[in-house]
């Protein structure tokens, strides 16, 4: 229900309701809160999988307002200071050390890098297997995928600025990837560094772009994500459309107000979130190496290459799948085939809403086909991100080979295994499961 | 077939295994031994702050061990005379790099430089093995080689304490050919003393840290029941 059909408030004679009349007559307040928050009716069988909306907006919450702290001490400087030591990284290791509860500041936004797309990827997961992002959702859907990519982008931006040696090695490693494209690759990662190589230049613009630039982008496309929901409606894990079923007030039958029901029950979900997050942040910060890699310890050095350069592991998967390709094709060198095919792995989730041909949305209510293709993607997934940590061999590039065409077989194929498969009936109203 | 697909999704990441290159002792000590701390830090400061500096580490953090501002004064600062001064190295480190044929690094996090991914440990057992594994080598311009970091530029610095080591060629394993100050045990809690600083000194907070959070973790407990009971009561009518 789109805002701003709603009545406007009438006051009761208080102070307050008068405030409130005023207000209402000059701004959609009512309109808003009733239309996203208390009249907006969301399916009632939300189950699990339905949390990770929420919380991806809980974290970006955590990273702007930690992130606001930590630029205040945070300085984008790749000169050395007297003792021989990068500013950038000694500004970091100053948070830590002397900001009072620069630490905290600094683990909490670390760790919410991971949880950001630990979420997201969940978060994904579920729009997969619900057939969340089919008719009327495909725009909801596009802007999701644009949030992920800024997201992908921000991540990177946000890794080079501790300025330690995967930090340094990583981006130099990831721009030089523009340099595969024929006749513009040189220039372009010129351009992109603003310099031949990764320097203070590098480091000014990726502050500029992490903590202005793609932070607007990613807010933006996070109010046209939810507003485009808002529009049609959520889907559920039956794939039922409630808005099919509507009683004489026009309400849908299987809907509940989003506030307070989905309020109080995403309050449940944040708490749990927030003890897994905490459980990482105070008894593992380095997230087993994982989230904080032991080579970003050492501060940047342009003269020592690291024996093992590793992105971090949310970006391992689409890693995997560049080293995987080792052909040149027409002419052009492998690492640009390469470059080109991990592109397209990631934009490749925009096509969705167009690939899935099956004639229901939900996997509860699809056959063993659907079933084993996903599982064989997920797999492949964690497959990929796995080896995408490890330095390359020649068994890890046969692997990744495999799983490479598993993975894009998936979307490629989906026109044709969506349609193939046995379906189930699905019924007219949602079903709850306890 | 749901546990089918879960099995199949696992199988895969269990089939690979990795293996570590050089065996290194797990380092003894805890960072909660404060008398074990400050040896440590005794030893750092006499030892190691001579060529390698702990740049991003304030000396009055160095109270935080249980010592009063005159002790450190008197005891640990020799590179600066403010208590709020930065642990910096006095040696310039264009002038190392010609002496050892590298600036030595900078030690304040270097136990957490040194770990591994999966194992965040490893960063002190590498240096609790590394620091005992000097011996003499007459092909190195320093006299001394390491087995854990091999053709090292860094010569033994405690060899007074520990004596020299010479490498079997045969079993391939060091033994004490001219013995030092400390028998070897003593040697051994010395080394480990003086890792468990550099622990320390990685996060001085850290302890703290892991206090803080078992509170933050019982309250969000806590606020779960409450989260639950309310969810709960709004739900009932919902079928």
């Amino acid at each position: 229900m789109a805002a701003g059909n709603f009545e406007k408030y009438k006051s009761d004679g208080s102070l307050a309701g008068n405030a409130l009349e005023w207000l209402d007559a000059r701004f959609p307040a009512t309109s808003m809160w009733k239309g996203h928050l208390s009249e907006y009716y969301a399916p009632k069988n939300f189950n699990f999988w339905y949390f990770f909306g929420s919380l991806a907006l809980l974290v970006l919450v955590i990273q702007i307002v930690t992130g606001i702290f930590l630029v205040m001490h945070y300085k984008p400087d790749a000169a050395l200071n007297a003792n021989g030591v990068p500013i950038a990284f000694a500004s970091v290791e100053y948070i830590m050390r002397d900001v009072p509860g620069g630490w905290l500041i600094r683990y909490m936004h670390s760790t919410g890098a991971s949880a950001f797309f630990i979420v997201v990827y969940l978060h994904m997961f579920r729009g997969l297997i619900y057939g969340s992002y089919r008719k009327p959702r495909e725009l909801t859907w596009l802007f999701g995928v644009g949030i992920f990519l800024v997201l992908m982008g921000e991540a990177f931006f946000g890794y080079l600025l501790p300025w330690g040696q995967m930090s340094f090695w990583g981006a130099q490693v990831i721009v030089n990837l523009f340099g595969a494209i024929p006749v513009i690759g040189n220039d372009l990662s010129i351009i992109i560094r603003g310099d031949f190589v990764v320097g203070d230049a590098t480091l000014n613009r990726f502050f500029s772009f992490h903590v202005i630039a793609f932070p607007l982008v990613l807010l933006g496309l996070v109010a046209a994500h939810v507003l485009a929901l808002h529009e049609t409606g959520s889907n559920n894990p039956d794939g039922v459309e409630i808005k099919a079923n509507k009683d004489e007030n026009g309400i849908p039958r299987d809907g509940i107000p989003f506030h307070p029901y989905y309020t109080v029950k995403d309050i449940v979900g944040v708490v749990v979130f927030l003890m897994v997050f905490s459980a990482v942040m105070f008894f593992a910060p380095e997230g087993g190496g994982y989230f904080l890699e032991t080579p970003n310890f050492y501060p940047a050095d342009p003269l020592k290459t690291p024996p093992h350069i590793a992105p971090v592991w949310y970006f391992t998967p689409y890693y995997s799948i560049l080293r995987a390709m080792v052909w040149n094709f027409f002419g052009l060198d492998a690492k640009f085939w390469g470059v080109v095919a991990m592109g397209a792995s990631v934009v490749i989730f925009a096509l969705l809403p167009w690939l899935d041909r099956s004639p229901v949305k939900s996997i509860r209510y699809r056959g063993p086909i659907t079933k084993v293709m996903i599982t064989i993607f997920v797999i492949c997934f964690f497959i990929l991100g796995y080896l995408g940590t490890l330095s390359p061999s020649p068994m890890g590039e046969i692997i990744s080979q495999i799983c490479t065409v598993f993975y894009f077989g998936f979307f490629l194929g989906m026109p044709w295994w969506s349609r193939m498969d046995k379906f189930k009936p699905v019924p007219d109203r949602v079903t709850m499961h306890k | 077939m749901k546990k089918f697909l879960i099995a199949l999704l696992f199988a895969p990441i269990m089939a690979f295994a990795s293996g570590a290159a050089v065996h290194l002792d797990k380092w003894p000590g805890s960072v909660s031994d404060k008398a074990a701390l400050q040896n440590g830090a005794k030893l750092f400061v006499n030892y190691c702050l001579n060529c390698h500096g702990a740049s991003y580490m304030r000396y009055k953090n160095l109270m935080d061990l249980g010592l009063t501002e005159q002790q450190v004064k008197d005891n640990l600062m020799f590179t600066s005379d403010k208590i709020g001064g930065l642990m910096a190295v006095a040696a310039r480190s264009d002038e190392q790099k010609l002496w050892f044929g590298a600036t030595p690094p900078d030690l304040t996090i270097i136990a957490r430089a040194r770990g591994e991914a999966g194992n965040a440990g490893a960063g002190a057992d590498w240096l609790y093995t590394y620091l005992r594994s000097f011996y003499r080598d007459p092909n190195r311009p320093t006299g001394w080689n390491n087995v854990v970091f091999e053709n090292v530029g860094m010569p033994h610095v405690l060899y007074g304490l520990q004596g020299q080591q010479v490498r079997n060629h045969e079993t391939h394993k060091l033994e004490l050919a001219v013995p030092g100050q400390l028998p070897p045990a003593e040697f051994d809690k010395a080394v480990s003393d003086l890792v468990g600083f550099m622990v320390w000194m990685g996060e001085p907070q850290q302890e703290f840290r892991r206090k803080l959070g078992f509170f933050v973790l019982a309250f969000l407990g806590l606020l779960f029941v409450v989260a639950y009971a309310l969810k709960k009561e709004y739900w009932k009518d919902i079928h």
